[in-house]
């Protein structure tokens, strides 16, 4: 690796001043999983590593039952999966922490650093945009809040702006009757990049027999993950159905824009869509019904 | 030119001090700062797990952990899994059970295996499989890797 300062700021303020005062010329480093791969292999360069674990508001995981989830952008996937309480009410973000690499890498890696990291394959972020996730942002001029489904912009880029950090997700309380699932191909059973992916919520009436609403979020088929509105919309008021399932799905697959690469073809990409759209609406209705 | 910096760890249950630049991994610090071999080098990106170390009681690839930051940490390596009694279980069951070939995976999966006992005692086959997926190991094709683990869980 090229050789570089390495800094790790305890505060926010301190973080940002830092960020600024040295423009492109720094890279933010949380778990490190990606990022230093990046380095290794001379993709990315930066004469300054910010290392922001040592942010007490980056380590946060609070829940509250009226409020939602503040996760701290740093916080390591181990930490989301372990906890009994967050992994009951949060089922859709367990199914992303838990599967990002294997378990040397959910030692370090965490949702935020994926999220930043702005691959189209990075697993937790359609799981976050299906949950409604939103992005505490904090920078020279204040804080702000980004939607998940408007942070990344392109492969490896994100809407933060110079001397912006992230400081953490914030997920609403599931509403009741609600549930999530993300589930992702892979040509393996572990340890590979998502050839598709996709992440949805529903939330049921009562009975559970209807959709009140829906979100749908797609990953690896297009330069960004992509938020299926449509997709997810043509649910709401409907009756729960293979019908209607079935024509979500293809909104879905109207919305992914692959490209054939090394890990799939277009078509098995726009197909997989179909599928993983079924599979994961079906499991999180069985989630929202209890099951 | 970024200079050298001074890193205090504990490293196998002794405090050691050593210097080391900000780019260098905790695995080149363990094996040509510390000449701690027994860790090895795979893939370096984190696809392998044959670097796998213990850091503050949770299993990490040192490929991808900067050596700085094993500062004020706890890392244990597989050069502090045998006691002056003898050889971890682990490492026992690995011999018996001929779950190695070449041996360069082996330090890695030794590790990760203690991560997971450490955590779970009583560990499944598919769990053993599923917490061993971040380890690659091109000789033995894990059957004989997860048999010795198997024998030292207490699953039955």
């Amino acid at each position: 690796m090229e050789p570089f300062e390495f800094v790790s700021p305890s505060s926010i303020d301190e973080a940002v001043k830092t960020l600024a005062s040295n423009g492109d010329n720094v890279r933010i480093m949380a778990g490190g999983t990606d990022m230093l791969v990046q380095m290794r292999a001379g993709r990315r360069t930066a004469p300054l590593v910010v290392n922001i674990k040592g942010i007490p508001e980056l380590n946060v995981v609070s829940y509250d039952a009226s409020k939602g989830l503040t996760l701290g952008a740093a916080v390591p996937c181990y930490k989301i999966y372990q906890d009994e309480k967050l992994s009951a009410v949060y089922p859709g973000l367990m199914d992303s922490a838990s599967l990002i690499g294997g378990i040397q890498i959910q030692g370090r890696a965490s949702i935020g650093g994926n999220i930043c990291n702005a691959a189209p394959s990075g697993d937790a972020i359609p799981a976050v945009i299906a949950l409604g996730g939103v992005c505490n942002v904090a920078g020279p001029k204040g804080t702000r809040e980004i939607l998940v489904e408007d942070f990344c912009t392109a492969p490896g880029r994100n809407a933060l702006e110079n001397g912006e950090i992230l400081v953490s997700i914030f997920l609403p309380v599931p509403q009741a009757n609600s549930g999530a699932n993300y589930q992702r191909f892979i040509p393996r059973n572990e340890m590979d990049i998502a050839v598709a992916g996709v992440g949805s919520s529903v939330v049921l009436d009562a009975s559970g027999q209807n959709f009140v609403s829906a979100r749908i979020a797609l990953a690896s088929v297009a330069p960004t993950p992509v938020f299926a509105k449509e997709a997810g919309d043509s649910l709401a008021g409907k009756a729960v159905s293979e019908e209607s399932i079935q024509q979500a799905s293809e909104l879905a697959q109207a919305a992914a824009k692959p490209i054939s690469d090394m890990r799939g073809t277009v078509r098995q990409r726009t197909h997989l869509i179909g599928v993983l759209t079924r599979r994961t609406l079906n499991n999180a209705i069985e989630r929202a019904r209890g099951g | 030119m970024p200079g050298v910096t001074q890193v205090q760890t504990t490293l196998n249950g002794e405090v050691v001090n050593f210097l080391c630049e900000p780019r260098q991994s905790l695995l080149e610090c363990l094996r040509d700062v510390l000449g701690m071999t027994g860790t090895k080098e795979g893939c370096n990106d984190g696809n392998c797990g044959a670097c796998t170390v213990m850091m503050d009681g949770r299993i990490v690839d040192s490929c991808l952990v900067l050596g700085v930051e094993a500062e004020g940490a706890e890392i244990m390596t597989i050069e502090g899994m045998a006691s002056p009694e003898g050889l971890h279980p682990l490492q026992q069951s690995f011999l018996e059970n001929a779950a190695l070939q070449c041996g360069i995976c082996t330090p890695g999966f030794l590790l990760a295996s203690k991560g997971l006992l450490d955590q779970e005692p009583d560990a499944d086959e598919g769990r053993i499989r599923h917490w061993l997926a971040g380890n690659l190991c091109r000789c033995t094709g894990y059957d004989k890797i997860v048999r010795a683990v198997l024998q030292v869980s207490k699953a039955k």
